[in-house]
Formats: structure tokens, C-alpha cells, sequence
């Protein structure tokens, strides 16, 4: 892990820009924040292929659709909280039913929007966007991991999720690290517990893993940015192998990584799991790093879970 | 194109022949909407007849005219038109809302040839249409495409989003159709909730409004040709439909919405249907 931050948001909007040169059919549209979500990266190289669709997000989407009807590969953001609540139903009849080729971008996830508050902290659209068939979902941890999904989810025929975030994050990946849809990435080979994590919390579970370490506590980190399709492999080896299951996540324990992960192993291996995030409840204003603590899904929580 | 009295002559018998099998999907399937389909009949028939640039031979032509039925629940009609137009053989028309068919309750682009857009959740359908236009001058094709709405489905807050964005994007190339037949689930549109005056509505978002009575045939043509020649802005039909047309007990009774007839009505109807 690098000392270098930057936030997902960003890397998606370079990555949008990148992408634009080299495919004609890519186009951009935002819901009045591509200033917030970077997809303005894209409109400033690409801007007749940019379409602001103004405060109308359930329009967006069905307008991303029917661009997609003709071939086009349509990257829509806003806040994952307008993207996923505002605009369910149309992600739901007009992209996912008919398994159309729309890319999803929810920026501004979870608790760490900070000060905004509960209104604009979207805790639920892991849990919403995973019971839509068709639907991929992604929750990348780092610049280099986003940049290789943006790219991926333009190759990858039908619809996509991805949810970034607001604050920026250590840098885990350099750039020859190989990535791949549907399985996981493991940090260490510790055997006293597995860390399952994913999104903007996996750089905590990183931290919280070498804090750990001088204490002779020895774990895995997983970082499970693709959330569907899961790695059930990963997650079955890592409840063989290691004694203690936790996940961490920056959304709520209910339907989000936790849920995933707890869906696996009781179907395959039943096996105890500690659920770290938001325990039914909504977000509340403050900085991104005091919210992470108070809420106990920081490096310091994960430590604390694991010395108990 | 010149249009003689004997096209529309053949339109109407196509138009008839459509309500014909309306009915028989919703009497087979003993599901449906026939009002909402009879209604919306003759646009259909002029459209996959007359006016859009189509070829059942070539159904993924991208350079083809586009039609999105917002108003999915309509699908009975948009069946029968494309079996009736070459799209699939008549005979999958019984398979009507059964298990494991093709013709699902509403559309399905995924299955069913000819079919440009799923749908069924109302409001969808002009952004969807918005989104098809847009391609269609980014990429210079210039093909058109049509968006038939519901009028109690112009309720929906989307749909006036999509009108600002038809509107904004001065998309030319997009004609929308409103199945004006005044008749919601719950009673008259403007019992319910008034849509009215749709036409200045619609004129204050920017469209080229048209007015005409929707189900007739001659009319029809003219002004989807005359809504070819506007520029720079989107059109907007506002057409004056009878609920349930073409058979007498079901015309502007509300019942019917989503109703299948019993033996001897599908019967009386059917007659209806095969008069001259």
C-alpha cells in the first residue's frame, strides 16, 4: 500500500477519459455532477458525446438504455443514492431486464460522503443492486483497481454497477497487478483470521492487518471488490484455513458484503462471521475519518474485533 | 409518397384484421388489456404499415425507424401488429401470457422479433425513445423514432423529465404519440388526475404539437407525414382515441382495461370485427 491517495470518483473520471479515445461508442451521461462524480473528466475531451440530463436521474437511465438499444455503451453517474434508490425501478425494467449493455456508476458511497449527512450516505445499494438479475456489482478499493474495472466493464457485455467513493484512499495497487471479474484478491496468508472487505475499506483492513501483525496476531486481508459475481472459492478456502471470518464494510450489514459472504458459507460451510458496518441505522453528519471510527468500520475497529 | 384510397382502404383491413387477433390472444390467454389495445390499433397499423422505415427481413437493421410502446400493457396490439406485419408466425399469437412464451404480458425485446424496447413500468418509454434518437444523430443515421404513451401514463414525473430532455437535445427525429382515449384503471383521466391541457403542456416543453382523431386512418397519415418535416424541435401527437374500439360493448368502458371477454362476448366481437 502506497502513501499516495486518491479517491475512486477520480480514478473513474480519468478512466472515462481514457477510455473515450479508444472507443467511439462510449458515451457519458450525469444527472448535474459530473463535477462531483468526474465524469466531467470525459465531457471535457469527449463533450459531443457528454449529456447532461440534468436533476432527473430516473430519466438518465432510461435514456442510458435507450442509447444502448443502438449499440452505444452508456456510462451513467450521479450519487449512488439517486442512482440506485431514485432510479431502481428503470435500472430494474428498462437496463436489467432486457440485459441491456448500460454501465451504472454510484458515486459518493456510503458514510464516508461525510459532512452531507444521512440524506446523501447511501448504505443500501450494495443490497439493491445484488437482487437485480443481470446486474454486476463492483466496489472497487484503490485508483488502479478502478481504472482496470472501468475498462473491463466496457468489454464486458450487459449491465454493470460500480460503486466509488468520496474520500480519497491509499493507493494498494501498482500498476501490473492482475485483476479479474468475480475473484477476489488476497493480501498475506495469515491463518488466525480472514479480513473480507471491500470498497473504501479494504485500505483499513490493510492498516488493521499490520497493526495486528506486531501484536503476533497473523491475518488475510480479501479484498472482494467484485461483489457479484462473488468469489465463493475465496471465501470457502479462507473459512477452512483460517480461525476467525470478519468482514468490513462502508454500507449496511444488512445485504451488503456481510450478507454476501454469510450467504455462501451457509449454504457450503457454515461457519461463524462478524459483520462490521452500519448496523441499521442511517449515517449522520461529520468528517469522513470520524464517522469510519464512530461507526467501527476503521483500522482501530477491526483491530479491536480481532484482540477480542 | 402519394397515398391512394386504396391503401387506406388496405390499412383499415389491416387495422381490423389486428383488433381481430387482439382479441383472440386476450380470449385464448383469458388475460389482458384489450381496451388500452384497441385504442392504440390504427397508430399501430399506420406505422408498421405505412410509415416506418422497417423490414421484417432486416428486423436488426440499425439504420431502421425505432418505436418504443411506453404503454407496454398494450402488448396484445404491438403482437398482433408485427405477426400481422411478417415479424413471427401468426400461430405464436395463442401463446399469448402463457407459461414459457414468448409473448410475455408485456414486451420483450430480448424474445420477441421486431421489438425495440421491453416495457411495462409506465413513464420509461420517452426517455428510452430520447435515448434511441440521440444515437441516431451521433452516429448520422437519421432514422426516426416513435414513443406511444398512455395518457394517464403521462401522470408519471419521469415522463415530463424525458420531455425537457426530447425538448433540450432539439431532438427532430422523435415523435411522440399519446393514446388519448381518456380511460384510466381507476375512471376517466380527468376524474383521476387531469393531464389537461396537454397540448399547451406539451407546447411549453418545446414539441411540435399535432392534434388528430386517433383512429382514423386517413388522418393519421397525414400527420405523421407532416410531423416528418419539423425541425429543430420534437413532435407530439395528441391522439383522440376511443377506449376499447372496434367492438361495441367494450368502447369507452372503463372495464375493459384489463378484462378478457367469456365465450359469447369474444363471440359478438368477433362478429363486430368481420363486418364490412
Amino acid at each position: 500500500m502506497k502513501e499516495e491517495k486518491k479517491a475512486t470518483r477520480q480514478s473513474y473520471g480519468e478512466a472515462l477519459a481514457q477510455l473515450g479515445k479508444n472507443n467511439e461508442n462510449i458515451v457519458v451521461l450525469d444527472a448535474d455532477l459530473a463535477n462531483a462524480t468526474k465524469s466531467q473528466n470525459f465531457k471535457k475531451e469527449f463533450p459531443e458525446r457528454f449529456f447532461d440530463i440534468g436533476i432527473a436521474e430516473q430519466d438518465m437511465i432510461a435514456t442510458a438504455a435507450g442509447m444502448a438499444t443502438c449499440g452505444k455503451i452508456p456510462f451513467a453517474s450521479t450519487f449512488a443514492i439517486f442512482v440506485t434508490g431514485r432510479a431502481y425501478d428503470q435500472i430494474r425494467n428498462s437496463v436489467c431486464y432486457p440485459n441491456l449493455n448500460v454501465k451504472l456508476c454510484g458515486s459518493h458511497a456510503g458514510l464516508t460522503v461525510g459532512e452531507d449527512g444521512a440524506t446523501h450516505q447511501m448504505l443500501e445499494d450494495i443490497n439493491i443492486t445484488k437482487a437485480i438479475p443481470n446486474l454486476k456489482v463492483f466496489c472497487p478499493s484503490d485508483d488502479t483497481q478502478t481504472k482496470w474495472l472501468v475498462e473491463e466493464m466496457a468489454k464486458v457485455q450487459g449491465p454493470c454497477y460500480i460503486r466509488t467513493a468520496r474520500l480519497a484512499s491509499p493507493i494498494i495497487y501498482d500498476e501490473n497487478q492482475k485483476f479479474e471479474i468475480g475473484k477476489a484478491i488476497q493480501h498475506g496468508n495469515g491463518e488466525d483470521a480472514t479480513i473480507f472487505s471491500t470498497g473504501i475499506c479494504v485500505a483499513e483492513a490493510l492498516k488493521a492487518q499490520k497493526q495486528l501483525e506486531a501484536d503476533g496476531i497473523n491475518v488475510r486481508v480479501i479484498d472482494m471488490f467484485s461483489l457479484k459475481p462473488v468469489d465463493e472459492e475465496i471465501i470457502l478456502k479462507c473459512a477452512r484455513e483460517t480461525k476467525r471470518l470478519i468482514s468490513v464494510e462502508d454500507h449496511s450489514i444488512i445485504g451488503g458484503l456481510g450478507s454476501i459472504i454469510a450467504d455462501v458459507l451457509s449454504e457450503k460451510m457454515p461457519a461463524k462471521l462478524t459483520k462490521l458496518g452500519v448496523k441499521d441505522t442511517f449515517g449522520e453528519s461529520g468528517k469522513a475519518t470520524e464517522l469510519m471510527n464512530k461507526y467501527k468500520i476503521d483500522a482501530e475497529a477491526i483491530v479491536e474485533e480481532l484482540k477480542k | 409518397m402519394k397515398i391512394t384510397e386504396q391503401d387506406i382502404l388496405h390499412l383499415k383491413e389491416i387495422a381490423k384484421q389486428i383488433r381481430r387477433d387482439i382479441i383472440e390472444e386476450v380470449y385464448n390467454a383469458q388475460s389482458g388489456h384489450p381496451g388500452g389495445a384497441l385504442s392504440c390499433t390504427d397508430i399501430l397499423a399506420v406505422l408498421y404499415f405505412n410509415q416506418m422505415n422497417i423490414d421484417p427481413n432486416k428486423k436488426d437493421d440499425p439504420n431502421r425507424d425505432r418505436f418504443v410502446l411506453s404503454k407496454g400493457h398494450a402488448s396484445a396490439a404491438l403482437y398482433a401488429t408485427l405477426a400481422e406485419r411478417g415479424y413471427f408466425p401468426k400461430e405464436e399469437l395463442k401463446s399469448f401470457r402463457k407459461i414459457n412464451s414468448l409473448l410475455q404480458g408485456h414486451p420483450d425485446m430480448k424474445h420477441v422479433p421486431g421489438i425495440d424496447m421491453s416495457s411495462g413500468s409506465l413513464g420509461q418509454g420517452l426517455s428510452v425513445a430520447n435515448g434511441m434518437a440521440i444515437s441516431s444523430k451521433l452516429d448520422e443515421k437519421g432514422f426516426r423514432v416513435y414513443c406511444l404513451v398512455g395518457d394517464g401514463e403521462i401522470q408519471e414525473g419521469q415522463f415530463w423529465e424525458a420531455a425537457m430532455t426530447s425538448s433540450h437535445y432539439k431532438l427532430d427525429n422523435l415523435c411522440l404519440i399519446i393514446d388519448n382515449n381518456n380511460l384510466q384503471v381507476d375512471g376517466n383521466v380527468d376524474k383521476v388526475m387531469s393531464i389537461y391541457p396537454i397540448k399547451q403542456k406539451l407546447q411549453s416543453f418545446g414539441f411540435e404539437v399535432f392534434q388528430v382523431d386517433g383512429n382514423d386512418i386517413d388522418s393519421l397519415i397525414t400527420v405523421f407525414q407532416k410531423a416528418k418535416t419539423i425541425k429543430g424541435k420534437p413532435s407530439a401527437i395528441i391522439a383522440k382515441t376511443v377506449k376499447g374500439k372496434g367492438v361495441s360493448y367494450m368502447e369507452n368502458q372503463v372495464d375493459w382495461h384489463g378484462k378478457a371477454p367469456n365465450e359469447e362476448e369474444y363471440n359478438k366481437a368477433m362478429e363486430e370485427l368481420s363486418e364490412a
